[in-house]
């Protein structure tokens, strides 16, 4: 426990990451109307990976972790990747 | 902590400590986390005697072809709640949630897990969604008769218990995930001085791997059953054809938490039984490193193979080629680990004393479940023996002749530990022969009525598939007479058994350095660790 001391986040900041995070929202909402066919699902992923990204590294203050934190979390996520990776590998041959 | 050489008070164990509750209350509210593993070892006793009854009832019914002692539809529900009590609350939680909350914290030189009431409200949690799991059986449209596997698009359409049933898969999934979180930030922040990762013992590093595949893949599984609660209540269409769903959509998600799962099973059970073999062959453990980094690679490239559950069921072809080789791949690391038991016995003086008996039985039966696995993630012979009697074997084999083996294993050699007595070794070995035969007898037909053609979950058959059943049916009888007497046996020895010494196998790790039973804080003080656990010579 020595690393306890928490960051302190600029106002300013969290509230552009909030500014990106609404402006991402409606971009996911807006791409609907357009018929992207089989891409549909990976934009919405991608759109909403950076949306996680963000939150998890300012709001959730990931960004001033430890190394080995940061790494164990990424590895979640390239796991989630893969996963949602494999299950294409039945979709898109099927 | 320096008051302990002046006035020596009298030890008191945790057994007999004194908190803030008396009676009941005392264990029910406590946050000791060996008080806490007690009540998941009574709770779980109990459920699987439940689960062993329900079992006997079918092979009852399968003595003989026809109708014998119930209707098809009890028979369904039956082996549906079979293999909902016995998956999700006894094999699950089993040895991490006992053995797991037992002796972690004290083989990391620990005085509790990281978040004691955490740890309380997970075994309350558990309860909570067994009373439902058990509650499901008795309501009004009668006991869910999906299979514990829960496929759609038949559990959207059947008008029985399915949305309690899941509910409650749903609510224990919880208290997996908590009892997880709360193992990895122990193990992360709480180890003894010198303590480095590599200096753990093998059955805090598979508690380790499983903790990660418990906090990851369980949400998957409780977003899936609330996708079918919706889809049944709302008909929102994400399974049923009909609404234009895709039911292999369902059997993607359910095996994605699914197999994992049972490396929820059986990665502790690797880890009891990496314990056990050095103690008894008072030698090294062979390849501490392969061990302990095989346990983490089954767990990440167990999350990559779900589909080898799906190959019949209209997945593309490339994703069954893919699935089959990586399910190949994951077969090394067990592997490996079988190797390295097999050679750290190798000249070592082996001593043939119960927990050791079932330790080596558990890898003669993981040795056939494991290799019938394979013949199972090779697509060709998938689809012979599919849906056949031959997966009820070969996962018996792996789940009870590994997990429940494993965890036979593990109460005989840490019983001693947890009560401070001692049970008898000749009752022991004699129900350890007497369920390792009833075991054989009831599993090993079940391979070959599988290669001939018997359907699982089929409560008639053909008169050419009686000769196997019966067989089947009376091992069965033979291992929960065997189980009866193990239990007995345990039970005498907790209630008039000799009191044990603190060290009654000579072991090397951490919980044999302290009383037996241990106080409520495990160390008078925080124990400093220099070396490797496994120092025998
Ligand atoms: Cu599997």
């Amino acid at each position: 426990m020595a690393n306890n001391s928490s960051h302190i986040t600029d106002y300013k900041v969290l509230t552009r990451v909030l500014l990106v995070l609404m402006f991402l929202t409606f971009l996911t909402i807006s791409v609907t109307s357009y018929n992207l066919a089989a891409f549909t699902v990976t934009i919405a992923l991608l759109i909403a990976g950076v949306k996680s990204f963000l939150v998890l590294s300012y709001f959730m203050h990931l960004k001033y972790e430890s190394l080995l934190l940061r790494i164990l979390v990424s590895i979640v996520f390239v796991l989630f990747a893969l996963i949602v990776l494999i299950t294409f590998i039945d979709y898109s041959y099927r | 902590m320096t008051h302990n050489t002046v006035d020596k008070i009298e030890y008191v164990s945790f057994l007999e400590h004194k908190g803030k509750y008396k009676g009941l209350f005392s264990w029910i509210f406590a946050t000791d986390h060996k008080r806490i593993a007690l009540l998941y070892l009574y709770a779980i006793a109990t459920f699987f005697f439940v689960g062993a009854i329900l079992g006997l009832l079918m092979r009852l019914e399968l003595i003989a072809p026809g109708e014998t002692i119930m209707k098809p539809q009890t028979y369904n529900g039956i082996f549906t709640v079979h293999g909902i009590i016995m998956i999700f609350m006894v094999v699950i939680p089993g040895l991490s949630a006992v053995f797991g909350n037992f002796f972690l914290p004290i083989l990391i030189g620990a005085k509790d897990v990281a978040f004691p009431k955490l740890n309380l409200f997970s075994w309350w949690v558990f309860i909570f969604g067994s009373v439902l799991a058990v509650a499901s059986q008795f309501m009004k449209d009668g006991p869910p008769d999906t299979g514990w596997t829960f496929y759609a698009p038949y559990s959207t359409a059947t008008g029985t218990n399915v949305i309690m049933a899941t509910t409650a898969a749903f609510v224990l999934g919880f208290s997996s995930i908590l009892t997880g979180l709360n193992f990895l930030v122990t193990i992360h922040q709480m180890r003894a001085p010198g303590m480095k990762f590599f200096n753990m013992p093998l059955f805090p590093w598979a508690i380790y791997a499983t903790a990660w595949i418990q906090l990851l893949a369980t949400p998957i599984i409780g977003i899936t059953l609330l996708m079918l609660i919706a889809e049944r209540l709302f008909g929102i269409g994400f399974f049923d054809p009909n609404l234009g769903g895709d039911p292999i959509l369902f059997q993607h998600l359910f095996w994605i938490y699914s197999h994992p799962a049972v490396y929820v099973m059986i990665l502790p059970a690797m880890g009891v039984i990496t314990e056990i073999i050095p103690t008894f062959c008072q030698r090294r453990v062979y390849g501490y490193k392969a061990i302990a980094l095989s346990s983490v690679a089954i767990a990440g490239v167990g999350f990559l193979v779900w589909g080898h559950h799906m190959y019949t069921s209209g997945m593309s072809n490339q994703a069954r080629w893919f699935f089959s080789l990586l399910t190949f791949v994951v077969a090394v690391p067990s592997a490996i680990k079988v190797f390295n038991w097999l050679s750290t016995m190798y000249k070592g003086s082996i001593d043939l004393k119960p927990p050791f008996l079932y330790a080596v039985s558990f890898i003669f039966l993981f040795i056939i479940g494991g290799t019938t696995g394979l013949l199972l993630g090779s697509v060709a012979t998938n689809v012979q023996v599919h849906d056949t009697a031959f997966i009820v074997a070969h996962f018996h084999y792996i789940i009870f002749g590994g997990m429940g083996f494993a965890f036979f294993a593990a109460i005989h050699y840490w019983l001693p530990k947890m009560y401070g007595k001692m049970y008898n070794f000749k009752r022991a070995n004699i129900a350890w022969a007497i369920i390792f035969v009833g075991f054989n007898l009831l599993y090993f037909p079940q391979f070959i009525l599988g290669f001939q053609g018997m359907p699982r979950r089929y409560f008639d058959y053909l008169p050419q598939f009686q000769t196997g059943e019966v067989i089947s049916s009376i091992g069965g009888f033979i291992l929960v007479s065997g189980l009866i007497l193990m239990v007995y046996n345990l039970v005498m020895g907790v209630r008039k058994g000799e009191p044990s010494p603190a060290n009654p196998w000579n072991g090397s790790t951490l919980e044999w350095q302290i009383p037996s039973p241990p106080s409520i804080e495990n160390f008078d003080e925080a124990p400093v660790i220099k070396k490797n656990p496994y120092d025998y010579n």
